[in-house]
């Protein structure tokens, strides 16, 4: 209760959450160091990063489930989270339908649980168990459970994970209505710069510290995150160049793309650091 | 009526056998069996506690459970051991303190039987004001926190990170555990308490589809064993604990049986 009083006056309506220097130790290892990191309300903001940058880290700090090392990390009072974790499975011993799954850490009235699981395409599962629910039906299942919260904040943890690809560019779709039908604020983690470029108003490139942050366009031309993503950077660039591309990202980078494009780009793919070893690159 | 031992008898094996059965649930659900053991074994310390320091054996045992459950929260904040070897160092170290205490004691005359096993026919208008006062209590707590202790459950994480599992609902719940333990002691022992806990309960995962539906049905089923388990005990003269503990367990391979053929 008492970081509410720490914020300004001016701002402490629209910060949902806020980490301040935030550094995480886990296992004697520094995870993350300096991190600053604020959220509005209405902004979708997106934390990438390779594996093991710290994302998840980040998010669970902010969440109050790991205690940092330094600074501070927290979610403005009164704010109601919505948050779907990147792992989640209910133990088998413990009979859920959806149903109930719905109503686990809120009371939403039968009405309120359809539209929600209606929003993500999954009514038809109100009855079910959640034990047979494919992972990409639980996805959505989990999503409109955070969503029937009604809440101020909504936190996803890698939420296309498990979802197909006609799905995924659908949920991230579905994310940003929420986001301007509700007002709410979002934060998500994401190893995937395509999705990132459609659908977020904020990048935080997150590895072991902040490297950088900005607007979508303005993060994939930094050097930094140049290197950490290498061939889906090229990708992201020529997203914003040429916008007809979004066909091949279904799977790896298509080598035959770069060949095409590969003039306007400094980094390639593993697969063609023979011809940059040959003084191709320049 | 309740001047009818066969009556007092199955009046106090319902009473526990209603409040085991949706305790016993999460018990299972958070896979804390040995939790429950190492908490049964320890009450036996309790009880020798009781009868040196002259105050109610019930008391002694919750003190003693209580104890012992906070102790080994305080003691999981450690790494260098597991939890499994502290549930047993616990268990097996309070029960072996507890035997030898008693031991020590010449003046009095212990039936130690009883207290490993239950003893039906000892079931006093005392004791079952205690059981069903006490049951009545655990209920209540546990309707108190069924929500948040459910939440937690299913994923802690998830519950942590929307506010919807304080910390003191994990408090309440061990809690209620040592105090279910002191009530059931009666009636089936020191030595069965956790299978009346974890048998009924696992008998009704099969026919249950959401966590309240199991809980009922773990109080039924409870209930049934008993009423089942006393029955044998006073036609065929078993002791109670174990033949409220084999009804229990011919519920359970039923509810198997059933399942499968269904």
């Amino acid at each position: 209760m008492t970081g509410s009083v720490k914020l300004p006056a001016e701002s402490s309506g629209d910060v949902l959450l806020r980490a301040e220097g935030l550094g995480v130790d886990l296992g004697g290892r520094a995870v993350l160091r300096g991190v600053d990191l604020s959220l509005a309300r209405g902004e979708i903001v997106t934390v990438i990063g390779p594996n093991g940058g710290g994302k998840t880290t980040l998010l669970r700090a902010v969440l109050g489930l790991l205690r940092p090392s330094e600074g501070r990390a927290f979610v403005a009072p009164g704010v109601t989270v919505g948050y779907v974790p990147q792992r989640f499975a209910v133990d088998r011993v413990l009979p859920m339908t959806v149903d109930r799954l719905m109503r686990l850490t809120a009371r939403p009235g039968r009405g309120a649980i359809e539209q929600a699981l209606a929003e993500t395409g999954t009514a038809h599962l109100i009855e079910a168990s959640v034990h047979g629910l494919s992972r990409g039906e639980l996805q959505r299942v989990l999503l409109a459970r955070a969503l029937v919260r009604q809440p101020d904040l909504l936190v996803l943890d890698e939420p296309v994970q498990a979802v197909d690809y006609a799905g995924e560019a659908a949920l991230y779709a579905l994310i940003g209505e929420i986001r301007d039908r509700r007002g709410c604020g979002v934060l998500m983690v994401s190893h995937d710069l395509h999705v990132v470029m459609a659908a977020t108003d904020r990048v935080v490139c997150v590895n072991g510290h902040v490297c950088c942050t900005g607007a979508p366009h303005e993060v994939s031309d930094h050097v930094e995150v140049r290197r950490l993503f290498g061939p889906q950077a090229e990708l992201f660039a020529l997203y914003r160049h040429h916008h007809d591309h979004d066909h091949d990202l279904s799977g790896e980078p298509v080598a035959g793309h770069d060949h095409h494009h590969g003039h306007e780009h400094q980094h390639h793919g593993p697969h063609h650091r023979d011809h940059a070893g040959g003084g191709h690159a320049g | 009526m309740l001047d009818d031992f066969v009556v007092r008898a199955l009046a106090a094996g319902l009473g526990v056998a209603v409040v085991a059965g949706p305790l016993g649930c999460f018990v299972v659900w958070r896979r804390m069996a040995y939790v429950g053991d190492t908490m049964a074994h320890a009450s036996l310390l309790g009880i020798a506690l009781g009868l040196i320091l002259g105050v109610d054996l019930g008391l002694g045992v919750l003190a003693v459970t209580v104890t012992v459950a906070l102790l080994l929260a305080l003691l999981q904040g450690q790494r260098q051991i597991g939890s499994d070897t502290l549930l047993g160092i616990l268990a097996h170290g309070a029960l072996s303190v507890g035997l030898v205490a008693v031991a020590f004691m010449d003046t009095v005359r212990v039936d130690l039987m009883a207290y490993l096993f239950g003893d039906i026919l000892a079931v006093s208008i005392t004791d079952l004001l205690w059981i069903w006062g006490g049951g009545a209590a655990v209920l209540a707590g546990l309707a108190l926190i069924w929500r948040p202790l459910l939440a937690a459950t299913v994923d802690p994480d998830l519950a942590h990170a929307e506010g919807a599992a304080p910390p003191w609902t994990r408090v309440v719940f061990v809690v209620l555990i040592a105090v279910t333990i002191a009530i059931a002691m009666k009636i089936v022992g020191v030595l069965l308490i956790t299978a009346l806990l974890i048998i009924p309960a696992a008998a009704a995962r099969r026919g249950a589809v959401s966590p309240e539906g199991m809980a009922r049905m773990a109080a039924a089923v409870g209930a049934v064993a008993v009423a089942g388990g006393l029955a044998l005990s006073f036609i065929a003269d078993t002791p109670s604990g174990p033949s409220v503990v084999v009804s229990a367990l011919v519920l359970f391979v039923g509810s198997l049986a059933l399942l499968a053929r269904g």
